[in-house]
């Protein structure tokens, strides 16, 4: 680790001076902000000689100058956006959704036809009057080891709070667009917070999207925490549509209460360097967590997904399926850390990550798990495969008349079937497999 | 006399360096069905393999006609476009592709080759459902995957099935009765019968006489070490039946 107080490089400066001119004048935010800066000046950016990192390089998110960009007047910005094949994002007059440009939220993108006892909010407004809810969640216990939560919390302005009362349960989902801009010569930044409170027997979806213009050169460092309470339903589809030549590394931390079910499903198909962090907490006797995630991955693209399922109490149930299809020179990563609390007795966790190489690509998957387990009466497996498109099958396709292209496309969309299967937000599994279905196309 | 269908001359076929077919001779005409009997490793399924255009098979010479054109410079996707249908012995599981899908794309992809039209959902469904009840298949396999958690007789039946809907003008079974109890047995022979027609050739794989007693071959080979060592009508398989096929390699080692 090198402390960014103590380098001389222009990056610190630049940070240190875009957090000098941000507003002192909320005391209870400014001194969470100071204490976060504190922090991220005094841990520097991962080195990747650091456990955890060491298969992902991020020397060039910590070599360069990041700094928020201006958003594009409407006129050039509306037409680029609708034009984007964003499948989480309903543009429709009566959905919910909330857009947000370089950090900050667009009104008149937005749409917030609020259920009742329901709140859908951008952040900023919550942040000023100091929002009970929002002041208990915005801090990070974990912190001190997460250099770039630490970063998030202190360049705090904006991001989306979404509150469902005890018993309600909302079937429109939400869908939130966190768009980044930048260039080469002007890289842009921003630290996207979303806070996800869902209450008692609640049910909540939220489609999140990340995405930026295709060339847009800029750094999306997010963080959404979800709180599901007792008996609460949570489907968050998190959806990483960056430009190929943007950075993007994002936390999700997941605290369940009793009986209460989350499905968390990590979409990864843009980006070039990019690092997902997964944290869910089984925090009360009964709860069931799936992480579903999927990477399709082509070009030099560089997806590392970290994630710990950790179970601290007992009877309660976790699911990961995470499956990459990798082309051209990318690299794939999976670490994927279960814990088994000394409580946490009758666990039943599934881990598997499956991995396609396609043929004739250079490409490389790395997958690793990791169980840590202080229970004794528990049920965990873990499995990793990494294969290829199976010859036999290849060839009943093509004896039945289909082409060559259209039958490994087939088969790579088959693999990645299941995954898609288990998103359950109306409408969007069919919308996904139609962009997934374009980028085989290729 | 109506034109040969397949012509296949002094083929030779290897796979991993090894030969298989060793100078194989057939002729088969439209509205024949002909039988292929044989021990095991004698090459059946390689020949049919090979018609299919499989290309671990490496065809190191001969020559194979379809209705008069070379069929060995096809891709597998061509052969098929053109007519050339294989039932296989060991039907491939898809999860993640409905049979449903699978077919019409298939049958699609055939027809325009073929210059006629793309059929709709609406029509290719209507379709489906005449050729399921001549297999007694039940319409809910449409909506599951390609052959996943069929049973042996299961896959078996979608083979023939498939066969039904693609129309073939050649039709290769290969090793279609393995597997399959007396019943779905009859199912499949049943099938096969129906889809017998003058502008069709047909030709049985097979290691046993049994489905050679639902399925009446017109003609009747009998391949050993990779090329056809008798040729004869049906009652040639009951006579492989009763004497095996020892009498045969036994003639065959006297002849090299």
């Amino acid at each position: 680790m090198l402390a960014l107080k103590d380098s001389t490089t222009g990056v610190f400066a630049s940070y240190m001076a875009r957090f000098s001119g941000l507003d002192p004048r909320n005391a209870w935010l400014h001194a969470l902000r100071q204490q976060s800066f504190d922090r991220f000046s005094e841990m520097g950016f991962p080195h990747h000689k650091q456990e955890g990192w060491r298969q992902t390089n991020i020397t060039a998110i910590a070599q360069s100058v990041f700094e928020p960009r201006s958003a594009p007047p409407p006129a050039q910005l509306v037409p680029r956006l609708r034009s984007m094949d964003l499948p989480g994002v309903d543009w429709s007059p009566t959905a919910l959704r909330l857009v947000f440009i370089n950090g900050s939220f667009a009104p008149g993108l937005s749409a917030l036809d609020l259920p009742p006892g329901c709140r859908i909010s951008p952040l900023a407004p919550l942040l000023a009057s100091e929002d009970a809810a929002v002041v208990a969640h915005a801090e990070y216990a974990d912190e001190r080891e997460q250099a770039f939560v630490a970063l998030n919390t202190a360049f705090l302005a904006d991001g989306a709070l979404i509150e469902i009362p005890d018993g309600v349960e909302l079937t429109a989902p939400i869908s939130i667009l966190y768009l980044t801009t930048g260039s080469k010569e002007e890289k842009g930044i921003s630290h996207p917070r979303t806070i996800i409170l869902a209450g008692r027997a609640s049910a909540v979806s939220v489609v999140e999207t990340v995405a930026g213009f295709a060339g847009d050169v800029y750094l999306s460092n997010s963080v959404t925490s979800i709180d599901a309470g007792d008996d609460a339903r949570v489907e968050y589809v998190r959806l990483q549509q960056d430009s190929q030549a943007a950075f993007h590394v994002s936390k999700l931390r997941t605290r369940q209460g009793r009986n209460s079910h989350v499905v968390a499903h990590n979409i990864a198909l843009g980006g070039g360097l990019v690092r997902n962090n997964v944290h869910s907490i089984l925090d009360g006797e009964g709860a069931e967590c799936t992480l579903n995630g999927l990477y399709a991955l082509d070009a030099k693209q560089h997806v590392d997904n970290s994630t710990i399922l950790d179970h601290a109490q007992p009877l309660c149930t976790s699911r990961e399926y995470y499956k990459g299809v990798l082309d051209g020179q990318s690299v794939g990563v999976f670490n994927g850390r279960i814990i088994v609390r000394q409580d946490a007795q009758h666990t039943d966790a599934i881990q598997s990550n499956k991995n396609l190489l396609l043929s004739g690509s250079a490409a490389t998957i790395s997958s690793q798990p990791q169980l840590e387990i202080y229970a004794d009466d528990v049920r965990c497996t873990h499995g990793a495969t990494v294969g290829q498109l199976d010859a036999e099958a290849l060839f009943y396709l093509r004896s039945r008349g289909l082409g060559l292209d259209e039958s490994r496309k087939l088969l790579i969309y088959a693999f990645a079937a299941d995954v898609l299967g288990r998103v359950q937000v109306p409408g969007l599994r069919e919308a996904l497999e139609g962009v997934l279905w374009q980028k085989w196309a290729e | 006399m109506s034109t040969n269908m397949l012509e296949i001359r002094d083929l030779h076929a290897e796979v991993g360096g090894r030969e298989i077919l060793r100078g194989l001779d057939l002729k088969l005409r439209a509205g024949e069905v002909h039988a292929i009997m044989g021990p095991n490793g004698s090459g059946k399924s390689t020949l049919a393999q090979v018609l299919a255009g499989r290309d671990t098979y490496g065809v190191t010479g001969g020559t194979v006609l379809y209705q008069g054109e070379d069929l060995l410079p096809l891709s597998p996707e061509d052969r098929a476009r053109a007519g050339v249908f294989l039932a296989f012995q060991y039907p491939v599981e898809i999860p993640g592709v409905s049979n449903n899908y699978f077919l019409r794309a298939s049958l699609n992809a055939i027809r325009k080759y073929q210059g006629q039209e793309e059929l709709d959902a609406v029509d290719f469904l209507a379709l489906v459902q005449k050729k399921m009840k001549l297999l007694h298949m039940d319409d809910a396999l449409m909506k599951r995957a390609v052959n996943e958690g069929f049973s042996g007789g299961e896959k078996k039946r979608n083979e023939i099935f498939q066969m039904a809907v693609l129309e073939p003008k050649l039709a290769i079974l290969d090793e279609t009765d393995s597997g399959l109890d007396i019943d779905a047995l009859k199912t499949v022979a049943a099938g096969v019968n129906a889809l017998r027609s003058p502008d069709r050739a047909i030709l049985l794989v097979t290691h046993y006489q049994r489905l050679l007693t639902y399925i009446v071959p017109d003609r009747v080979h009998v391949l050993a070490q990779g090329r056809i060592v008798k040729s004869g009508g049906k009652e040639l398989a009951l006579e492989l039946e009763s004497k095996g096929y020892q009498w045969l390699e036994a003639d065959q080692a006297a002849v090299c």
